[in-house]
């Protein structure tokens, strides 16, 4: 019993401890490694993968998945670009109008998987490829912003210490990543997603909102997606119709990584910030050391996940075992 | 006597033309414990899931502490005061206790949960049927036991004036079962109705008040526990009247034929919270039948045989030669058939045809490579379709859209066409119609004078004398006896499931 | 049955009936022969056939290679996501060694094809032995393989000019492209081996009743790992075509979104997503059918890269097609009209 305790938590534990060890590694191995700045950009650098990831979290503790990440982020990137820049659209009305559409995008997505029971892979599929044709539709290159809003948002940075600070689309991350938390583990929302996730049977006789649940879940994706891709128009200063292609598999190795079960009902969004942060620095050792190409960083990924994958099936036939 | 608390009368409901509950009443008061009992396809959790507002009935009145109820969710059947407790524990095991107990509707403030008053409410819940567990636990750290306590406490906790309780015992050790009535009692004491179903004879004595019992969807009657003898509940169960048995001269048993050397023997199976114990012997040409009410190990035997649920303890030979069955491919290969009573899950490739459903087990074991020529396979089809009289518009239609008794007769001659040696048939006739039920009989009967060894099971008992001329008789997961010759009589069997220990 | 006023058009929209995909199909074409001149025009140069319809073939090569694997797996009951990273693996392995090593051609392809099958019979066991969910077990190869394959070619582009690689998605044979001749090879002996043989019954079984195939005595494990290996196979034959037709291994582009789109050309081609029967040749059209859209979007001034939206709106009608929940709408509709 004691042991089944623990095990529920084990993939947390065991994803902290490899951050811990990544990062304790190299910071022995690289000189600089070890500093607020490398830990700020961190935060900033995978602040759109961050909160797709807080999105895609929900999905899959419900017990779904969610392709279409990548492509509502280019859509949204360029929606908002081509808005402000080409037709000179205040930021205070593009981005939420952006938000809104990410939004809406997600829940009619959620709303045909619910009502018609049609698989969520191919949903999400077909919204992949609708959204990301669509923002071609928008524009064909890339566009670049010049605002003065803009400006004033990517000068912004809370100083922490002598050189480095915290930048808005940082901030944003973790702003976004503690509403998360608080969503997926202090309301009765959060609780339901889990029950979703968990056994969808037993939530129905349970009298839980199932459907409007599962609909939810995907709208919060599709927002964040969105979002996503509103801190990617910050960060890189353009928008770009083909951004964030393989995004989505960014973000689901991330939160998998972080021990959020892909068959539902368990997780944490603390899981899902450590996923995020062995992804991003596996990224930062890749830049400290040339001679190590990127293709380390998928290899690393898809070796992490087989390991994480692995471990999730031997926990859960231990604790069928059990019973 | 007090006021009834749940008043059934004449509730009917059918599926597609056949009555699943046909004109059924129900009738509980407060502070009593009624155990609902019948064996498969008698309609009791069809009568669960209309008290639980899954289903409506198409006819019937219900009343409910003086109201007249018609429930349309499990929700608004649990805001009148109707909970329910499932066999197969719906909670949700990765989740704490505490959530279990409380999910939706946990108390909140401004929106966000208090998690200490959850965990308080979760505590209280659980102190009231005298239980102290950790409620941050995730359930699946629970035994099968406390899940079912933590079921009933959620069931509790939104004062259910009427708990029903669907086979709550049959995963539990005897120890468990004691605790769960113990806490049964108290509710009772506590005024509460309670429902429960069970098949479990020793237990409906041991707790209930009073006993209702269906039979083929129909109402057979109400009873005091108190005022009816065991001998007589199987027999309102089976369908056989109590006086008649006793002086009724059944149907003879076939007369034993000459003893052949034995086919298969086995030796004190078991399998770790599947089955404890049964033995049995069967020589060609032999029909054994295994015989026990619902959940007594009859399925379980013949999945230990057909290496389905592998057994780990006793002894197995085949032929004269100590084997072990690991896998159906295994079983298949000595010679085994096994002709599921789960057709759907079990039996059937719903959207194959007749013929590839008939050939399909055949092909599997002459391997991928072997094509049986189509030929060879038409002819197959056509025969099994002529000799089993078997009602379908082509050999070509899938067998989806067979009817039930077309269906198991596809079953049958899938495995008859591999002329097995031993062929054991689990509930073959059940949900099948009369004429279809004597053919396959007919057919159990040709199939020994062929030389074949038959494992036959039913809950008919009828059906089990005609058909057997040796039973062995299961209850509560472990063989009791095994009658022969002229003791097959449907009183005999009867009278061991009832009186194993008196 | 007999009062079902739909009874005789039903099996249109059920099971795995050829007629929807290749309504699809005409359609299309019918609408380019309206609309764009030329369409259908051929023409024999150097005995080579050169036209639309033939680019059609020759590029739509790929995803029917995929697709003819991906219809076994589907069957099943799977699916398979990693076939895109295994293109790139294939063209990564082929380029370097027609650059670096001195071996015959025939060992070049062995070995290509050889590594591609064992990364699908890896696949296999994990979804079949360890009983991992086929789309979370194929994820991880998906993630990994692209990162393999740029780590076998050292992160550059290698470029060739080996003649016999360039030759197998460039050359013609019988005034054909060579591709052409590549996909009705790998889809006639898919054909026989599924159909002259129980392999295709044993798979629809797996895929349509596991627990009732098992019984019935089928080694459903090695049914299962014998066709991810397969569709590992057929993605490597499709990673060396993509390599070839610009001579180059560019192991970050190599296949990319192809896995979706094969996924795609099965579903529409009328192979349920939950297994079941299966229909080679309606992938195969399925295939066309998406490489008729892109091309027609093409030659109408769409540029390719939004050619999805289309995609989408076909793949999410499919569903709706299929789903249970959908046609109870529609025949209610329909009930209540005439009522």
């Amino acid at each position: 019993m004691k042991f089944s305790t623990r095990s529920q938590n084990l993939p947390l534990y065991a994803t902290m401890l490899v951050l811990l060890a990544l990062f304790s590694v190299a910071s022995l191995r690289y000189e600089g490694f070890f500093s607020t700045r490398v830990v700020a950009n961190l935060f900033s650098d995978n602040a759109s993968l961050g909160i797709a990831a807080v999105g895609m979290t929900f999905v899959i503790l419900a017990g779904g998945i969610d392709l279409s990440v990548g492509a509502v982020l280019a859509f949204t990137t360029i929606f908002t670009a081509t808005l402000v820049q080409n037709h000179n659209v205040s930021p205070f009305v593009a981005l939420p109008l952006a938000l809104a559409i990410g939004t809406s995008f997600g829940t009619g997505m959620g709303f045909l998987i619910q009502r018609y029971e049609l698989p969520p892979f191919l949903v999400t599929l077909g919204g992949m490829f609708f959204a990301r044709g669509v923002a071609f539709v928008i524009s064909q290159e890339s566009v670049g912003i010049t605002n003065a809003t803009y400006d004033k948002v990517l000068e912004f940075g809370v100083p922490l210490g002598a050189e480095a600070s915290l930048s808005a689309t940082a901030l944003a991350f973790i702003v976004f990543l503690i509403a998360g938390a608080v969503l997926a583990h202090f309301t009765r929302f959060g609780r339901n997603v889990f029950a979703l996730g968990g056994n969808e049977n037993s939530a129905r006789l349970m009298g839980l909102p199932v459907g409007a649940t599962k609909i939810s879940v995907y709208a919060i994706s599709g927002f964040c997606s969105a979002l996503a891709g509103v801190v990617s128009t910050f960060y890189k200063g353009s928008g770009n119709p083909a951004d964030g292609v393989g995004f989505e598999l960014d973000v689901i190795a991330s939160v998998v990584i972080g021990g959020t079960l892909l068959t539902g009902g368990v997780g944490t969004m603390a899981g899902t910030l450590t996923g995020v942060l062995i992804f991003g620095t596996i990224q930062t050792v890749l830049n400290f050391d040339g001679r190590l190409n990127s293709s380390w960083l998928r290899i690393a990924m898809g070796g992490l996940l087989l390991l994480f994958i692995l471990l999730q099936r031997f926990l859960s036939r231990h604790t069928a075992a059990v019973r | 006597m007090s006021e009834p608390l749940l008043n059934v009368r004449n509730v009917t409901k059918a599926f597609g033309g056949v009555k699943a509950l046909d004109g059924v009443g129900l009738t509980l008061r407060p502070g009593e414990i009624h155990a609902l009992m019948g064996e498969n396809g008698a309609g009791k959790s069809t009568l669960i899931k209309v008290l639980t507002g899954v289903y409506t009935p198409d006819d019937g009145a219900m009343q409910f502490d003086g109201r007249v109820i018609a429930p349309r969710s499990t929700r608004e059947a649990e805001a009148i005061g109707i909970s329910t407790v499932y066999q197969e524990v719906n909670l949700v095991p990765t989740l704490s206790i505490a959530d279990n107990i409380l999910l939706g509707r946990q108390p909140t403030r401004f929106g966000f949960l208090r998690k200490k008053a959850i965990k308080q409410r979760a505590e209280v819940a659980l102190a009231r049927l005298g239980l102290k567990l950790d409620v941050s636990l995730p359930l699946n750290a629970c035994s099968m036991a406390e899940q079912q306590l933590v079921a009933i406490a959620r069931a509790l906790d939104i004062q259910a004036k009427l708990l029903i309780l669907d086979e709550p015992t049959s995963s539990l050790d005897e120890r468990e079962v004691e605790f769960l009535f113990g806490v049964l009692r108290r509710l009772r004491d506590q005024g509460m109705a309670l429902l429960f179903v069970t098949h479990f004879l020793d237990q409906v004595y041991a707790i209930t008040d009073r006993i209702t019992v269906l039979r083929n969807g129909a109402f057979v009657g109400d009873f005091a526990a108190a005022d009816l003898p065991r001998l007589k509940l199987i027999g309102a169960m089976l369908g056989r009247n109590f006086e008649e048995l006793e002086s009724a001269d059944s149907d003879p048993s076939p007369a034993i034929t000459e003893k052949r050397a034995t086919f298969l023997e086995a030796q004190e199976l078991g399998k770790r919270g599947v089955m404890d114990n049964v033995s049995l012997s069967i020589a060609p040409g032999e029909v054994v039948g295994l015989s026990g009410l619902l959940g007594s190990g009859r399925t379980e035997t013949a999945k230990m045989l057909f290496g389905v649920l592998p057994p780990d303890r006793g002894s197995l030979s085949i032929a004269g030669q100590r084997t072990s069955i690991r896998s159906p491919r295994q079983a298949i290969r000595l010679g085994l058939a096994f002709c599921s009573e789960d057709r759907k899950s079990e039996g059937i490739i719903p959207h194959l045809s007749v013929r590839e459903n008939m050939i399909l087990a055949m092909q599997a074991s002459r391997g991928p490579l072997r094509l049986l020529a189509r030929s060879e396979q038409d002819q197959i089809a056509a025969h099994y379709i002529r000799a089993l009289n078997i009602k379908t518009a082509s050999a070509e239609t899938p067998i989806m859209n067979l009817s039930g008794g077309n269906q198991q007769k596809v079953m049958l001659a899938r495995w008859l066409a591999m002329q097995p040696k031993l062929i054991i048939l689990d509930e073959p006739t059940r949900g099948i119609d009369v004429g279809a039920k004597a053919e396959i009989e007919k057919l159990v009967h040709s199939l020994r004078a062929q030389g074949m060894a038959v494992i036959f099971i039913s809950s008919d008992i009828e059906e089990v004398v005609r058909t057997c001329e040796r039973v062995v008789v299961l209850r509560d997961r472990r063989k009791i006896a095994e009658l022969s010759g002229a003791e097959v009589q449907p009183n005999r069997i009867m009278n061991v499931i009832a009186h194993h220990d008196e | 049955m007999m009062n079902d006023p739909f009874a005789r058009i039903r099996p249109w929209f059920s099971g795995a009936s050829l007629l929807w995909p290749v309504l699809g199909l005409l359609t299309l074409l019918v609408f380019n022969a309206i609309y764009a001149p030329g369409f259908f025009r051929l023409e024999l140069r150097d005995g080579h056939l050169y036209g639309t319809l033939v680019d059609i073939l020759n590029q739509g090569s790929k995803v029917m290679l995929l697709a003819i694997g991906m219809t076994l797996i589907i069957a099943t009951g799977g699916v398979d996501l990693s076939v895109g990273s295994l293109m790139a693996i294939a063209g990564a392995v082929a380029a370097v060694l027609v650059t670096q090593a001195a071996l015959p051609f025939a060992a070049i392809v062995g070995t290509t094809l050889a590594l591609t099958a064992i990364a699908g019979t890896a696949n296999g066991l994990l979804v079949a032995a360890v009983g991992i969910q086929p789309i979370i077990a194929t994820l991880i190869l998906m993630v990994a393989g692209r990162g393999i394959a740029m780590l076998i070619t050292d992160g550059q582009i290698i470029t060739f000019e080996h003649a016999p690689l360039v030759f197998v998605g460039n050359g013609h044979l019988f005034a054909l492209p060579f591709t052409v001749t590549l996909v009705l090879l790998t889809l006639g002996v898919t054909s026989l081996a599924t159909r002259k043989t129980a392999i295709g019954l044993f798979l629809e079984s797996v895929g349509d009743n596991e627990k009732a195939a098992r019984y019935c005595g089928i080694n459903t494990t090695l049914v299962k790992v014998v066709v991810y290996a397969f569709s590992g196979l057929c993605a490597g034959v499709a990673g060396l075509i993509a390599t070839s037709n610009i001579k180059a291994a560019d192991s970050s582009r190599v296949g990319e979104m192809m896995e979706l789109d094969a996924i795609f050309a099965v579903v529409v081609g009328g192979t349920a997503l939950t297994g079941g029967r299966f229909t080679l040749v309606g992938s195969i059209v399925g295939a066309l059918l998406i490489q008729t859209l892109t091309t027609t979007m093409y030659n109408l001034g769409v540029p390719p890269a939004v050619a999805p939206v289309p995609k989408a709106i076909v793949i999410v009608a499919v569903c709706l097609l299929q789903s249970e929940k959908f046609r109870q709408q529609i025949t209610s509709w329909f009930g209540r009209r005439q009522a």
